[in-house]
């Protein structure tokens, strides 16, 4: 029999089928964190080629920052209806209610840092040992060093000295009580990969991919904010309209738009290919804070 | 377009993360964002330190060297790679066996000025023992010795000797400057004496892992799909990857460790009936008999059933700051199989420099060793140099819940490297 010939893409399917179906097979409360972005709904796709005709072995579960994009949640809502899973979501703003958390001020408040503490609340409150999520090594230096099973202790830290040995394809998911481990099946996968995966499964994505009309704020570095009620403006501020897309669907405070009039997945892949800045470099504000900003978020529990 | 997986090995300070650096930038894989952030970082040299690219966690720039295994991608328009840059300090030398189960290949790093070291020898023989095939001798710096070919030859000289001597296939020697950038992408005129391919150019030539289509068919159970639905009342299917191999519609198999026979109803791929599916699929298998399967099962067509045990000889390389002692008892994961396991014995210490076998009633942090394993549950196994899926395991510390050993199997007695080389079998990607 001649062999076969699998395309990279094929690969890292079945690589990410194999470690969802480990999740499933390993873990006695698993979620999937789903944000309605690009990744984690690869990621829906993927668990139905793992274990359709059957049910996911796990709920969605949305942290809702409260500054989403509402074409996002329309989306999320959508989506889970048509999978016919359960959706969990949990809001920030009643964990910053319960916690007294303070509210990030300034002129584009981000509660991105907010999510982690909402996350923690909602692993507790159902137990969960398992949070797969759609975070790619390519995205961060810090992610480019965590493994596929990332353990996390019962304060949801991350340890970078401290992790497992991942070896071969086995994946070890043995945790103590009050541990959990964070999943990322697509760990080996690029932006433009999701894309062209995204382009062969004719998965459709939230409008806001594409390009559109957007009224904008131009901040300091020169990129596009969307205007919405949660930025706190200045007469200085200059609002120009253009017809951006969305990168990356992150809050809308800190969530910077780029210019383009890409209207197909196909037209995205070509941006992307001609792309000179990476995708957390063009669209995303907080995490140039410091250096080590993501690994320390990490660190603290951020997904 | 295919993928080619490999990893960077050699000693600290040869120069592994600058030629990552070194192959992204020069292959336009690097963002400017990136790139801007790394330029605003002073360096001695006055240029780009590339090896910040892939050196991402804070304790690795405060002491300027790689910690942990980072993964890195690129593209070219003839391949898609995915780097595993495994740290060079002997302490970490786990991340190393890390870094090499996962690669189809490893570029070994020689500083031109030091030649052919300690680490040098230890890292080709870990990587050859986790099965890699596939060598590159990168001799690095040689811009420090002038571009020196009699340098360049002797280093060579010395590897080849050296794979020569542990019966490994040759590997390729390319002279090059990471930080310069010399041979890696482009070849340089600098290095005008050598006729040969670039680094990348041979890197986009060599053959990349092809599926073990002779290796023989071998799939574990991950999951079991049973909607238990109106529609679908008695449906159950058996979710799993195929390891190795075919599998074909109709084949007659057996269930290990239980011994039930039955037969192929229909295997799925994404809901989908097909009539053969090839590793690395992931796919669900029906059977025509209703019998008692599980997590962990193996399903294997009859002609190819492999052996069947409770004992097992393995080389192991513990990766724990807390010692194996003969008599321990462990946890040992086979793929979807996960079994109670003791060590009754070590039979002896394998010396990474010259693979010297020595006696030993321990084994310490990144020792290699040759163990004796009995399991509660007989396990369906095969030897690692004729399956690299099949042939490997993990040893769990049961209360900590880590992973302590990598573990390859092994019949007794076989030498290293002498057995044939296997087709390189395709894991997971």
């Amino acid at each position: 029999m001649s062999a076969h010939s699998f395309d990279y893409l094929d690969r890292l399917e079945a690589e990410a089928i194999h470690i969802l179906r480990e999740v499933a097979g390993q873990f006695e409360r698993p979620a999937l964190l789903f944000s309605g972005g690009k990744d984690s709904i690869v990621l829906t796709r993927l668990a139905e080629k793992a274990f359709r005709p059957g049910r996911f072995p796990f709920p969605l579960v949305h942290v809702d920052t409260g500054h989403n994009f509402p074409e996002v949640l329309a989306y999320r809502d959508q989506l889970a209806a048509e999978l016919g899973e359960k959706l969990i979501v949990r809001s920030v703003e009643d964990t910053i209610k319960r916690q007294r958390l303070r509210e990030p001020g300034g002129k584009f408040p981000s509660r991105n840092p907010l999510q982690t503490y909402t996350l923690l609340e909602v692993i507790e409150e159902f137990e969960f040992d398992a949070c797969i999520g759609g975070a790619r090594r390519d995205e961060e230096k810090a992610r480019a060093k965590e493994r596929i099973f990332s353990v996390r202790d019962e304060f949801g830290q991350w340890d970078p000295k401290r992790q497992r040995p991942e070896l071969w394809n086995v994946y070890n998911g043995r945790i103590q009580k009050g541990e959990n481990v964070r999943v990322f099946p697509i760990s080996n996968w690029t932006e433009l990969d999701v894309w062209r995966y995204i382009q062969r499964e004719n998965i459709s994505l939230p409008d806001i991919y594409f390009g559109h009309e957007r009224t904008c704020v131009v901040l300091p570095s020169g990129q596009l904010l969307g205007l919405s009620e949660h930025l706190q403006l200045d007469e200085e501020d200059e609002i120009v309209t253009r017809q951006v897309r969305f990168r990356t669907v992150g809050d809308s405070t800190c969530t910077a738009a780029v210019e383009s009039d890409a209207s197909t997945v196909e037209d995205i892949i070509q941006d992307l290919l001609l792309a000179k800045v990476s995708e957390r470099g063009a669209t995303r504000l907080d995490d140039n804070i410091s250096e080590a900003g993501m690994e320390d978020r990490k660190r603290n529990g951020y997904f | 377009m295919d993928l080619l997986r490999f990893i960077t090995c050699g000693s600290v300070d040869d120069g592994k993360s600058t030629l990552i650096g070194r192959l992204l930038y020069d292959s336009d894989s690097v963002s400017l964002d990136v790139l801007a952030a790394l330029e605003n970082r002073p360096t001695v040299q006055g240029t780009v330190d590339l090896a910040l690219l892939t050196d991402g966690l804070r304790a690795e720039r405060e002491q300027g060297i790689t910690i942990d295994v980072a993964y890195k991608y690129f593209t070219t328009p003839r391949r898609k790679f995915i780097i595993t840059d495994a740290p060079g300090h002997v302490q970490y030398t786990r991340n190393m066996v890390t870094g090499a189960s996962n690669a189809d290949l490893a570029i070994v790093l020689v500083d031109a000025r030091q030649g052919v070291v300690e680490q040098t020898r230890r890292h080709t023989l870990v990587a050859a023992l986790l099965g890699i095939r596939n060598f590159v001798l990168a001799v690095n710096k040689l811009d420090l010795v002038g571009f020196d070919q009699n340098i360049f030859e002797q280093i060579a000289a010395d590897y080849a000797a050296l794979t020569d001597h542990f019966q490994l296939p040759a590997a390729t020697a390319i002279p090059l400057s990471a930080l310069h950038g010399d041979n890696v992408v482009k070849r340089s005129n600098r290095l005008s004496w050598y006729t040969g391919p670039s680094l990348l150019e041979h890197l986009e030539s060599v053959p990349a892992a092809v599926e073990a289509a002779n290796a023989a068919p071998r799939f574990q159970v991950q999951y079991v799909i049973r909607p238990q639905t109106a529609d679908l009342p008695d449906y159950r299917g058996y979710a799993g990857q195929i390891q190795s191999g075919h599998y074909r519609r109709g084949d007659r198999v057996k269930v290990l460790p239980s011994g039930l026979e039955s037969t192929i109803e229909a295997i799925e791929v994404n809901q989908q009936e097909v009539e053969t599916a090839t590793a690395p699929q992931a796919v669900v298998l029906r059977l025509t008999d209703d019998v008692d399967i599980s997590r962990g099962d193996a399903i294997i067509p009859v002609e190819h059933v492999p052996t069947l045990t409770r004992e097992l000889e393995a080389t192991v390389c513990w990766m724990s700051e807390q010692p194996l002692w003969p008599g321990r008892k462990l946890l040992l994961q086979h793929h979807s199989a996960v079994v109670k396991a003791a060590i009754p014995a070590i039979l002896h210490k394998v010396n990474v420099q010259t693979f010297a076998r020595a006696a030993a009633d321990s084994a310490q942090l990144n020792d290699i060793v040759r163990v004796r394993i009995k399991t509660a549950v007989p396990l369906a196994v095969d030897n690692y140099h004729e399956n690299r899926v099949t042939g490997a395991f993990i040893l769990v510390d049961e209360q900590s819940g880590d992973t302590v050993a990598a573990g390859l199997i092994g019949a007794a007695n076989a030498d290293y490297f002498t057995a044939p080389v296997a087709p390189p079998v395709a894991f997971s990607i």
